[in-house]
């Protein structure tokens, strides 16, 4: 295969580090192209993950042994490394959850119904994927906040004119936006949709989910007041996701679920809370999976978050000139700031009957609505779409692969 | 490159599923439910008009899917006409044997006929993630003969 993306980044030499990528299946060799609804693990992560598990595991911020006070070590250095990655102020400001939807529905709860007043509204736009809408909804219903949608453009890029009328009224609490959308991956102008909302007097929070693992993020550049990724996107493990929060918001709200750990002290009559971050990390935190994801987070910034991105703009820019030209497709989204993500769809085949085939050829794509229902009514692609999403290890050959595999198809359903 | 997918993609599952037959709305029907696959997105709605003596006089779709669901669909409204509603039922629950096995031991033999129809679809037993889309169709004719007019779910 092609390996010579970018100078200095040697996809083969990756791709070594991922064993599933050697796999075979039906007879096929892997075209792993769901990097976006889930990324493959390197060594570095599975092996981070196994030592701990035989060698240094036991329950962190509780026994006085030596083990305990390891694997305590092993956790916070791993929120040491989410800080440096965001570029948090401090460790403190990064919260564990198990994933993104959690990472948002704690802040619809400890933010939304802590410290939003009823009449306040919360703005999301058309690409949200369903973890930053369904959160919204429940506390609109429950909570007597609104909920506005923020239009995109028909290339697919956020409506910024139309955000600056709904922040107008000053009764916007929150901004909640995805920093690159998971179907069309447009990715948003972070900053400027941060200025917008601070200064209507809004809270803003970014969906990193896909953004984080593209490209560099600088919570502080942007001027967050909420970010959150997924351990699992980034190469890392399941079950475990990261929630940057002020300080200053981290001490106003309240906890989101009680339990050990998030208490400075319990009587029947009243419990105090224990100071943030340890306020929202109620119960045994995910610890083997902060490992993996501090491994996971060593390796991206070992090989370098510019040339990640470098890579993938080539493998955009590839796609690009290639999918095209394929007869009958129709790729979604023309953002031109986008990342590795396409959506698309053939003339004469239902994305269903599309991915059977695909992965009759090896290739892994997600089909269907890729839990942005409202989204695809809005692209007016409702019975849904196939979509293909590249990692850190995919590769030019690999889309040509796609391509002809796609002509393929639409032959096969003439 | 695909060759070895005609056994899932049989010619008549793709003439059903480019033309699929009864696909109209039914003004006279009698009962009617509606069916969704919200993992894929697929959705179909259903009509039937039942007789006076309880017979299914007529069946008729309409929906938007993937190829399987939609000539699923075809077949089953081809199928079930004419039949009693028990005995849609019962097809029905051999079909699901079909597609999840891709055979039918427990097939009455007094059905062996009406199965040969639907024996095309059997190739989806070995796609596991795409069963659902051949029985949506039968799950939304037991939800119109019930005829409690909710959606009919894959899930």
């Amino acid at each position: 295969m092609d390996g010579a993306v970018t100078p200095g980044f040697d996809v083969e030499r990756i791709r070594a580090d991922f064993p599933i990528l050697a796999t075979e299946h039906r007879g096929k060799k892997l075209v792993f192209l769901d990097s976006g609804a889930s990324a493959q693990k390197p060594t570095q992560v599975i092996g981070a993950m196994v030592r701990t598990m035989e060698s240094a595991y036991a329950n962190v911020h509780r026994g006085a042994y030596h083990l305990s006070e390891t694997a305590t070590a092993a956790y916070e250095a791993a929120r040491v490394a989410c800080a440096r990655f965001l570029n948090a102020p401090r460790p403190e400001d990064i919260i564990f959850t198990s994933n993104s939807t959690m990472a948002m529905n704690l802040v619809a709860h400890s933010f939304g119904r802590g410290l939003m007043k009823p009449g306040q509204a919360v703005v999301i736009s058309e690409m949200e994927h369903h973890a930053n809408l369904v959160p919204w909804q429940m506390l609109r219903d429950g909570h007597g906040t609104q909920l506005r949608v923020c239009r995109i453009t028909d290339a697919g890029e956020l409506d910024l004119n139309h955000l600056a009328e709904l922040l107008a009224d000053g009764k916007v609490g929150l901004v909640a936006i995805t920093h690159m959308s998971n179907v069309l991956g447009s990715v948003t102008p972070a900053t400027q949709i941060a200025r917008m909302a601070h200064e209507a007097g809004a809270r803003v929070l970014f969906d990193g989910s896909q953004a984080a693992v593209h490209r560099r993020v600088d919570v502080q550049a942007i001027d967050a007041d909420f970010y959150c990724f997924t351990g699992h996107k980034l190469y890392g493990p399941t079950g475990i996701g990261v929630l940057y929060a002020k300080a200053e918001l981290q001490r106003a709200m309240p906890p989101f679920l009680g339990g050990g750990d998030m208490i400075a002290s319990v009587t029947y009559e009243k419990t105090t809370w224990a100071e943030p971050p340890a306020k929202f990390e109620a119960g045994t935190p995910p610890i083997i999976e902060a490992v993996g994801l501090h491994a996971a987070i060593d390796y991206v910034e070992a090989i370098g978050m510019p040339a990640i991105e470098a890579h993938e703009r080539a493998l955009v820019d590839h796609a690009m000139a290639t999918l095209p030209h394929v007869e009958g497709l129709t790729i979604y989204g023309k953002a031109q700031d986008r990342g590795g993500v396409f959506a698309f769809a053939l003339d004469n085949a239902h994305a269903h009957d599309l991915s059977t085939l695909l992965d009759r050829a090896g290739i892994a794509v997600r089909a269907g609505r890729h839990c942005a229902e409202p989204l695809h009514e809005r692209l007016g692609a409702g019975s849904g779409t196939c979509r293909a999403s590249f990692g850190l290890y995919t590769t030019k050959a690999e889309i040509d692969y796609l391509a002809e595999a796609l002509a393929s198809a639409r032959r096969f359903f003439a | 490159m695909f060759d070895d997918l005609r056994d899932l993609y049989q010619e008549v599952i793709l003439d059903h599923g480019r033309k699929p037959r009864n696909f109209r709305r039914l003004e006279n029907g009698t009962h009617h439910a509606r069916g969704d696959n919200p993992l894929c997105g697929d959705k179909m709605e259903l009509w039937l008009a039942l007789d006076e003596d309880g017979t299914i006089a007529d069946a008729a779709f309409q929906g938007r899917g993937c190829a399987i669901s939609m000539a699923s669909a075809s077949l089953m409204t081809e199928t079930v006409k004419g039949k009693s509603p028990a005995l849609a039922r019962a097809l029905g629950e051999q079909f699901r044997e079909l597609a999840m096995t891709g055979t039918c031991p427990h097939c009455q033999a007094a059905l062996e006929e009406e199965m040969e129809r639907l024996t095309p679809l059997s190739g989806v037993h070995e796609f596991p993630s795409r069963v659902k889309c051949a029985t949506l169709a039968w799950h939304t004719l037991n939800n119109a003969l019930d005829n409690q007019g909710k959606e009919a779910s894959s899930e």
